[in-house]
This record gives C-alpha cells, structure tokens and sequence, in this order.
C-alpha cells in the first residue's frame, strides 16, 4: 500500500479520476439547476453512483492486488446472482447452481490469488464445461437440457471467467514493469468505463442513426464514433502508465472500446430475449452490476490475452 | 447475541436473494399487522421479516409448522429464540390447542403476524386455495390490518427438498391492507384475499 501511494503515476491517476468526478458532479449539479427532467436525475444518479465504484475500485488497487481478487470475485458473484435469475433453470439444476456459485467460482479466484495460471485459464472452459451437464443429466431431469447446461455455462464463462481476467492481469510478467501490474488494471477498467459514458454523452448530444434499433435503442453511430474516439484519445494519453509505446497504446485502447461495445450490445441483446430493461437494481441510476460491467466482460480477456502474447 | 443472530441471518438472505422490496400502496408503521403470504420455501418468512424496516422486525413474528421448527438445536433457536415465532400443530391431535387461538394469543396486543395461508409450500407458479384461519383471524380481530404479500423466485434460492440455497434475486412486494367486509362469507374473502396476492405479481 505504502508503496502504491509513493508512486507519482498512480497517485497521478487517482487524481484525474477525481478531477473527472468533480467536474461531471458540477455539470449535472448546474443542469439541475437549470432544468430539472428525469433524465437529469437519472444522470446524477449515475454520477453519485460513479464516486461510489471510483472509491471501491481505488481502495482495491491500493491493497496492491488482494483487494482486486477479492473485488472482482464479488463483482462476479453479483453479475451470476443477476444473470442466472434471469436464466429459466429447473429444480434439477439446484445442485448444479450450488458447485457454480460455491465452489467453482470461489476457486477461479483462487487460481488468480495463487497466480496458477495453467489452471485458471482451463478451469471454466473444460472442467466446468464437463461437469455442469454431467450434474444435471445426474439430477434426471430432461427437459430442455441442452438449453439449461448452455445458459449455465454461458453465465460461468461472462460472468466469471471473463472478469477474473480483469484481476488476472496483476499475474503478468512484463520485462521492466514488475510491481506496476495495478496500473494496467487501472487503464483497462478506465477506459471501458469512460468510453461507456463518453458514448452516452455523445449519443444523447449528437445521436440520430442508431446502430441496433432492435437490441438497443440507445446505441448510435454519433454516440459509437464519438465514444470510441475520445476514449482511445484519452487512453493514448494514459501511454507513460503502461508497458506500450505511443501507438501501441492507442491500438490497445481502441480495440478495449470495440470490445467494450461489443460485449454490451451482446448483452443487451440477452436482455431484449429475457424482455428486460436491466439485469437488476443495485446501483442506482445505472441498472445491475451486469449493466455496468457487461463491457469490461468482453474487453477484459482480450486486452489481457494481447498484453500477455506480447509483452511477456 | 439474538439480535446479532438475526442481523446476521438478514445479511445471509440478501447476500442470497438481494433485497429487493416493493410496495403498493403499503406504509410500514407501528400498528399491528398481518402479512398474509404465497408459500414456496422453508426461507419465505425471513425474506417478509427481512423485507420489514428494522424497527418492525422485532415486533412481527413468523407463524410456523411445530413439527419442523420444534426441534432442537439450531431449529428452535432460530425458530422460538431469534424469530419469536408462533408454532402450530400442522395435524393437531385430539387436546392440542386450538390453532386460531394459539394465533391470536400470539398476535396478543402489540405483535404482527407473517402467515401462509395455504398452509403447504407450491412450486412457485401456482397459489393454492386459502385455508379459513386468515379469514377467522381477520373476524376476530376487525382492528388489524391484513397485508397481502406477494413473495417471488424464493422457491428458485431453496426448492422444496433441498437442504443448501443458491444465490437467485427475489422480490417482496406488500399490496394495500385489507379486512374482513361486515357480512362477507369466508369464500368470498378467502378469494378476494387471494386475488391480491395475485395482483400483486404483476408488480
């Protein structure tokens, strides 16, 4: 801890996240002021909600690595809690859901904790994908089985095994950077964050085409372009905090966008096919925690396979 | 110790079902109440006493099977020391007390009660027809409010014949209190009382 705070970057970091939250504070204190509509409050909403997690996720980083495993390992919990309350499961899938909440997803963690990386990157997509059918073909109940073990396994795989690649970031070996893993965790969840909201702000100023009227109304090209641009320009300016040159870093930061967009425009449209608006009600303004983190599920485990072929 | 019991069981079932609470047309006050709920799961009441503001918690206690919470140990602490709950004989034999006044003796002049009055757990999809105990309660006792309550997914957490729960949000909604009308006959009210548990679902 004491030496994450020593160091002028993180500290540097830390900073702009504040200037940033201070500045929307101001911003959405003034349209109050000026009109007050329900999308104004929403947007408060968010922005309170916004100092919460930017709290939350720098007092992670600042344990200097336990606190993210522990941090992302709820956050997943939380997102399966949503998505598997959505998934029609059958009383025949109970025990299933048992070893999934309790056991393999504590152990993925675990695997992060202990840096066991063979392990932790086979974990979900084999032996989980082995034994959750086999569980439930043990249950004998056969009804719509296929469809039970996929949505199941398809839960486990976004909503665990994607997102502790967020965490397992801190388990790279990059020539030169021992000790500064915290801060790749730092720029990948900033960048997915801020390009979701820099998406909405221009989607809400300029937007008029949209992308996918049908999986998401909200979502247009204004919005998309003006989004992925600004966040790949202000990830490029983050370049000095990572293990990249100048223009790998920007290359890294647009495809974090793309991945970003991708994954929640994937997830919106599981929630069309559920007929809901959001995953749940946690975070105010916001939605569910799988609202808020349906992006980084996409952009985690490629920025975190890319750094790892490359840099390592 | 009981309260840091019941605190701790609170946390447990929001870690597990979230702690989502809807109400229509419902104030939570001090005035007695009784929430009469659908039943899935053995973990329905501590969803409603869960879904209650801290300070009505201690004053609403659960109604309960005697055969299933009557046993020592971890049941009867529980059940009897930390939910105060009033036990009924599900199969009364011939000089056991009479359930309605046991419930009444229970309600007493400060309490709630939490009751199910399909007497057994469903699946979840379906409610079963009422059993009269609510409609003889509410005619007992004109001067307390009967709240539906409608409690929603629980049976997903903890089905019926398994003994571990899962993490599943579920949801309670309270409806507006109702009471028994002048000279409403018992089938009348028992499906009125019914039908608002119903509404309620589309909540």
């Amino acid at each position: 801890m004491v030496t994450m705070i020593r160091d002028r970057q993180t500290l540097l970091l830390f900073a702009g996240i504040l200037a940033l939250l201070v500045v929307a504070t101001l911003i959405g204190q003034i349209m109050r002021w000026r009109r007050r509509s329900d999308v104004v409050d929403n947007l408060n909403a968010r922005i309170k909600a916004w100092w919460v997690m930017s709290a939350v996720f720098a007092l992670s980083l600042l344990t200097g690595g336990l606190g993210s495993v522990i941090l992302f390992g709820l956050l997943s919990f939380f997102a399966l809690r949503e998505f598997i309350t959505l998934t029609p499961t059958r009383p025949a899938d109970h025990s299933a859901l048992f070893w999934v909440f309790f056991i393999i997803l504590p152990l993925q963690y675990y695997l992060v904790a202990t840096q066991w990386y063979g392990f932790f990157s086979v974990l979900i997509p084999v032996y989980a994908f082995l034994f959750i059918p086999s569980r439930i073909a043990i249950s004998g109940d056969a009804n719509a089985f296929l469809e039970r073990s996929s949505k199941i396994q398809w839960g486990l795989m976004v909503c665990v095994y994607c997102v502790s690649h967020v965490p397992a970031l801190l388990m790279l070996e990059i020539p030169g950077y021992a000790g500064k893993n915290a801060r790749l965790l730092f720029f990948l969840v900033v960048i997915v964050q801020l390009s979701d909201v820099l998406q909405y702000v221009w989607g809400k100023l300029l937007g008029r085409h949209k992308i996918s009227p049908v999986i998401s109304p909200s979502k247009t090209w204004e919005g998309f372009i003006g989004g992925t641009v600004s966040a790949t320009l202000i990830g490029t300016a983050l370049w000095r905090t990572t293990p990249f040159t100048v223009w790998q870093t920007m290359g890294m930061a647009f495809i974090i966008t793309i991945m970003g967009f991708l994954g929640g425009l994937t997830m919106s449209a599981i929630k069309r096919d559920s007929g809901v608006k959001d995953w749940g009600s946690s975070i105010q303004g916001h939605g569910g925690v799988l609202d808020r983190i349906d992006s980084i599920c996409f952009a985690g485990p490629i920025f975190f396979h890319l750094t790892r072929y490359f840099f390592t | 110790m009981r309260r840091v019991v019941a605190k701790g069981v609170v946390g447990i079932a929001r870690v597990l079902a979230g702690g989502n609470v809807r109400r229509v047309g419902f104030t939570p006050d001090d005035r007695q109440r009784i929430y009469f709920v659908n039943h899935t799961s053995h973990l329905d009441f501590v969803l409603v006493w869960a879904a209650l503001p801290p300070r009505l918690r201690t004053m609403t206690r659960p109604v309960a099977a005697k055969d299933y919470w009557d046993k020592p140990g971890l049941r009867r602490y529980l059940g009897v020391k930390v939910f105060n709950a009033v036990l009924v004989e599900r199969n009364p034999t011939t000089g056991s007390p009479n359930a309605i006044d046991v419930l009444l003796d229970g309600l007493g002049e400060k309490h709630s009660l939490i009751i199910f009055p399909e007497g057994t757990r469903g699946d979840g999809t379906t409610i079963a027809q009422f059993k009269s105990g609510l409609y003889r309660l509410g005619k007992e006792r004109p001067d307390v409010d009967l709240i539906p309550s409608y409690i929603n997914n629980v049976n997903r957490v903890l089905p019926k014949g398994e003994f571990v729960p899962v993490p599943m949000l579920a949801s309670v909604s309270f409806g507006e209190p109702m009471h028994v009308g002048e000279d409403e006959d018992k089938n009348a009210f028992l499906d009125r009382a019914r039908n608002a548990i119903l509404e309620l679902r589309q909540w």
